[in-house]
């Protein structure tokens, strides 16, 4: 094909698709496009996602699910291709996340109200062969009970990937802990141990977090490591060692909605609701139970919890 | 005369002895090699470790590039970004209508002139309709067995739970397949026509097979647009390959005497393209066709990841809550769905050879597609009235999922200790040695003896492209990432290999293994490894082993297969010849049948080699401080640069390897009198 077909059956298509997207404004929906909510692979945030799509359907909106990757989805949110992300976690997206930001073509929406607890996390029955626990002292009293052949004499600990961050081996070094950090690849593989080893009520000592089913379905208790606080991270002559920081627990981390900066033009008040969006850990925990753990649809959990909580939910468009 | 029987098998041995030794001299030079560097490598430090502070910023000139490309490269009137964006658009419009025509169902709403305002919906297909289609199809193309296996294929979809998600994972494919395949087409006869074309498109194919699909992900999402679009254009990237190769193959292969009677009975140039070489060669194309289908449908777990729902999706999420039998179900319907693609393929290239025999079935096939739309409007109709033939009702599902779970538990709690002993013993005995040794070669032996290799198997051109690819790695700073890639895809390939090869020669001799070989080869080839990575992490905890048996069970498909080719190739006539000359079953094959298929066998070698360096983007998934992590990383700063060299550097592996085992290959071919 010669080169100027080319260029003109592309210049064809490309002003095919440029037609610019127009919206009236006042009344709601200001524009029939569907809102474009982003799904990842957790059932926390589908479920909030959900929940958002029902409201914004509710006051009259069209709403769209796409299935998009946690970190990838940003290239998505930047150009309008997708438009809200519910779960944005401090912990494991705020890189991605503030190189977003610094664009200025996607917009913080806020915080969602939940948050993210992190720690390290072990199954009751360990508490039998060190008794000491939780107390993070006691982990190095224990460190042969949670060692393996490849860390021996040292512990395990199983990290979460490490593109989750968590200082987990400078904690170690502060803390003077015996143990090894040993990272998995993905959340499944991480919790796919868990639940080998609490069928033989094996020793393991992982990274868990919440929200989520684990630590509802698990019975198991956190680690209690001296308390976070700003300075722990950033002072070394804070905390038990004078020289090193990180010595203490992991923080609580916030969890927040992102959007395409164009949606408050757009669809005003959508983008209300959406900033007004608030819900508590415990609300979002017994939901992820039911889905999870009695193996409801998300679809009907979401859609009960609208239906019967009206004014929680009346109150974010305000 | 006495002296002269006792001087000969003397003077033989002699000349054996010498001649072994010169044999060994190849050892020589790779030897001193090492010697030299290692002795050089006490007194200089940088010989040892690639020093820091000679790391060339590639990434940041990637970086830059992709910028400009994003958003500052433009034709005049419109951007780069514009015409991709306008391609994107176009594709989604089939994927549109298949989605529409199989899971959504049409909203139909359009202005007549008197009428008025029409609204309604048309309702998709029924799966009743889809399943007797099918069943149509295959009855069609070669009676009641295929009927039965397609048919019973998607039915499996049904009863199972899985058909809204299949069904959107089946309208991808019907858009990315024939995409795959025009690329692939377009690019082989490219290949074909021009000697430059295919240079330049050869060390493409390598890097579209193995660098892997996240360093190139953030770019393809602002190119291409969010969803389905882009996971299927990412799909096509990975499943094109093995299509531009076997057109290529194809054409290359047409026979002269056909060449030149077209030319004596006076065809044009493009009259002998279309109607000779191109349909000589379609046995071939065919066999792309059916790598595409193949290759698309293993990538549908990734394609998950960025955007497209279906199966995949249903794989990741049941896994994620560790369901695993119901992971294993949803995984199994996408290899049921790739076993009934393929068998119908495969039999559109074996009918379209009857056909050219005998024309009479034309009637046939009127009665078949007359049957299909009847059954389709059929179904619809009726689907309107009863719920159950739209839609398959969910009281009827059947699960196995308990009994998998079940399965799970039972293995981990009675079986744990001896496989842990088991990957115990692997550890300690042969990954931790291996690691050590490779991570600890210096940087520089390395190149050396690789380009050595390179020049005594092919010249100074390839020890210099060679050196170049081996280099790449530590300019850019990624030598023990690379090392470390290489330890797990080399054990992975080795395993592989010693476990495929055998089992290739016992079926080339054994017809009912080799096609119940065959199943299992295409569920190992679309079973996506998540569905038995999980469980590999329960029993063999997280880490390399686990690692491992993905790259194991993933690449062992082509060890078995080109083995099982390689050997049924053999000319029967020599066969024959060996049996004559009383040659004993044994015999025949090891000094026959296996020299002959050697270099089909170094093929599949280099297949299994590529494919074990694809999965290093899953063993990331695992936990693995590979190149695959690297780029994992990567992708969760959305820093394009780093990724991208992180994927340049497993393709750099894979040049390496693709082009010593060629050489050697076409060096061995030379030597059996095959080229």
């Amino acid at each position: 094909m010669p080169n100027w077909k080319k260029c003109l059956a592309s210049l064809v298509l490309a002003a095919v698709f440029s037609l610019p997207l127009t919206g009236l404004s006042g009344t709601i929906p200001e524009s029939k496009d569907p809102i474009k909510i982003t799904l990842h692979d957790w059932t926390g945030q589908i479920i909030n996602s959900h929940i958002m799509g029902e409201v914004l359907q509710e006051m009259g909106y069209n709403v769209e699910y796409v299935v998009a990757d946690y970190l990838a989805q940003f290239a998505g949110l930047e150009s309008g291709d997708l438009h809200v992300a519910m779960e944005m976690w401090e912990t494991t997206g705020k890189q991605a996340m503030e190189a977003s930001l610094a664009t200025g073509k996607t917009e913080d929406m806020g915080e969602t109200g939940m948050w993210a607890k992190e720690e390290w996390w072990y199954p009751s029955y360990m508490k039998e062969k060190c008794p000491g626990l939780p107390d993070w002292k006691a982990l190095n009293d224990c460190a042969e009970v949670f060692a393996t052949p490849m860390t021996a004499p040292k512990g395990r600990y199983l990290g979460g990937p490490v593109t989750w961050g968590g200082h987990d081996e400078e904690r170690i070094e502060a803390l003077g802990l015996d143990y090894e950090v040993v990272h998995s690849g993905t959340n499944a593989a991480l919790f796919s141990e868990l639940k080998a080893a609490y069928e033989r009520k094996a020793p393991i000592l992982l990274w868990v977090y919440a929200p989520h089913w684990v630590p509802i379905k698990y019975d198991g208790e956190w680690v209690e490591f001296p308390e976070y606080c700003d300075e722990c991270y950033d002072d070394p002559s804070w905390g038990v060692n004078p020289d090193k920081a990180y010595d203490c627990g992991k923080p609580y981390g916030w969890i927040k909605k992102v959007a395409w900066a164009g949606l408050k033009d757009k669809w005003p008040g959508a983008h209300r609701a959406i900033k007004g969006f608030h819900i508590e850990n415990e609300v979002i925990g017994e939901l992820i139970a039911e889905v999870d753990l009695e193996g409801r649809k998300v679809k009907d959990v979401a859609a009960e919890w609208v239906q019967n909580n009206r004014d929680v939910w009346n109150s974010w468009t305000k | 005369m006495s002296s002269a029987t006792i001087d000969l098998p003397l003077h033989g041995n002699g000349t054996q002895l010498f001649r072994k030794l010169r044999r060994l001299t190849f050892l020589f030079w790779p030897a001193a090699i090492v010697a030299f560097f290692v002795i050089l490598g006490q007194q200089y430090q940088w010989i040892d470790v690639y020093p820091e502070q000679w790391v060339l910023p590639v990434q940041d000139w990637l970086n830059q590039a992709m910028k400009w490309l994003i958003h500052e490269c433009s034709f005049g009137l419109f951007t780069f970004k514009e015409l991709t964006r306008s391609l994107a658009w176009l594709v989604s419009w089939p994927f549109k209508l298949g989605m529409g025509l199989l899971v959504q169902g049409f909203d139909i709403s359009f202005q007549l002139p008197l009428l008025g305002r029409i609204e309604g919906h048309l309702p998709h297909v029924s799966w009743l309709g889809v399943v007797g289609c099918v069943s149509l199809l295959g009855h069609y193309l070669q009676g009641w067995k295929l009927a039965l296996i397609s048919g019973g294929c998607f039915l499996y979809l049904a009863v199972f739970g899985q058909w809204v998600s299949a069904m959107e994972t089946f309208s991808s494919i019907l858009v990315a397949v024939p995409l795959g395949v025009l690329f692939g087409l377009i690019l082989g006869i490219i290949s074909y026509w021009s000697k430059t074309a295919e240079i330049l498109i050869r060390p493409l194919l390598d890097m579209m097979q193995t660098v892997p699909i996240f360093a190139y992900l953030v770019p393809i999402l602002f190119l291409f647009g969010f969803g389905p679009v882009s996971a299927m254009l990412g799909t096509v990237i990975y499943a094109v390959p093995p299509m531009v190769r076997c057109t290529h193959l194809g054409l290359q292969a047409v026979p002269d005497s056909q060449l030149e009677a077209g030319i004596t009975s006076g065809c044009s140039r493009i009259q002998l393209f279309i109607k000779i070489k191109l349909p000589s060669a379609l046995h071939q194309i065919m066999v792309g066709i059916n790598q595409v289908i193949m290759l698309t449908l293993n990538m549908v777990i990734i394609a998950s990841m960025i955007g497209a729902g279906g199966l995949g999706y249903d794989v990741l999420t049941a896994l994620r809550r560790l369901h695993i039998g119901r992971g294993l179900e949803a995984g199994i319907a996408i290899v049921v769905l790739a076993i009934a693609l393929d068998r119908l393929s495969q039999a559109i290239t074996q009918s379209r050879r009857r056909k050219t025999a005998s024309s009479k079935n034309e009637g046939i096939r009127h009665r078949h597609s007359l049957t299909a739309l009847g059954l389709l409007f059929a179904t619809l109709a009726l689907g309107a009235e009863f719920q159950w033939i739209a839609l398959y009702p969910e009281d009827w599902f059947i699960s196995t999922a308990p009994f998998w779970d079940g399965l799970m538990s039972w293995i981990n709690i009675h079986l744990y200790d001896v496989l842990n002993t088991l990957r115990s013993f692997l550890l300690i005995y042969l990954l931790v040695p291996l690691k050590k040794f490779l991570l600890g070669l210096p940087w520089s032996v390395v190149i050396a003896v690789l380009a050595y290799a390179g020049y005594r198997l092919g010249g100074w051109r390839l020890a210099l492209l060679i050196a170049a690819a081996a280099l790449f790695p530590a300019i850019t700073g990624y030598w023990e990432k690379t090392m470390y890639t290489v330890y797990l895809c080399g054990i992975g390939v080795c395993i592989a290999a010693l476990i495929g090869i055998p089992i290739g020669i016992l079926a080339a001799g054994n017809d009912r293994l080799a096609s119940g070989l065959q199943i299992i080869l295409d569920t190992l080839q679309t079973l996506p490894a998540f569905v038995y990575l999980m469980p590999c992490v329960m029993l063999f905890r997280v880490g390399d082993v686990s690692a491992l048996v993905a790259i194991v069970a993933y690449a062992v498909v082509p060890a078995i297969r080109y083995t099982l080719h390689g050997i049924r190739l053999v000319p029967i006539p020599v066969l024959e010849a060996s049996t004559m000359s009383g040659c004993r079953k044994r015999q025949i094959l090891t000094k026959v049948q296996f020299p002959l298929a050697l270099p089909q066998i170094m093929l599949g070698i280099n297949q299994t080699i590529m494919l074990a360096l694809s999965m290093v983007v899953i063993t990331s998934l695992i936990g693995t401080s590979d190149l695959g992590q690297e780029v994992y990383i990567a992708l969760t700063k959305a820093d394009i640069g780093r990724g991208m060299v992180a994927g340049l550097g497993v393709a750099c592996i894979a040049t390496v390897s693709d082009r010593l085992i060629q050489a050697a290959t076409a060096r061995q071919k030379l030597k059996l009198g095959l080229a």
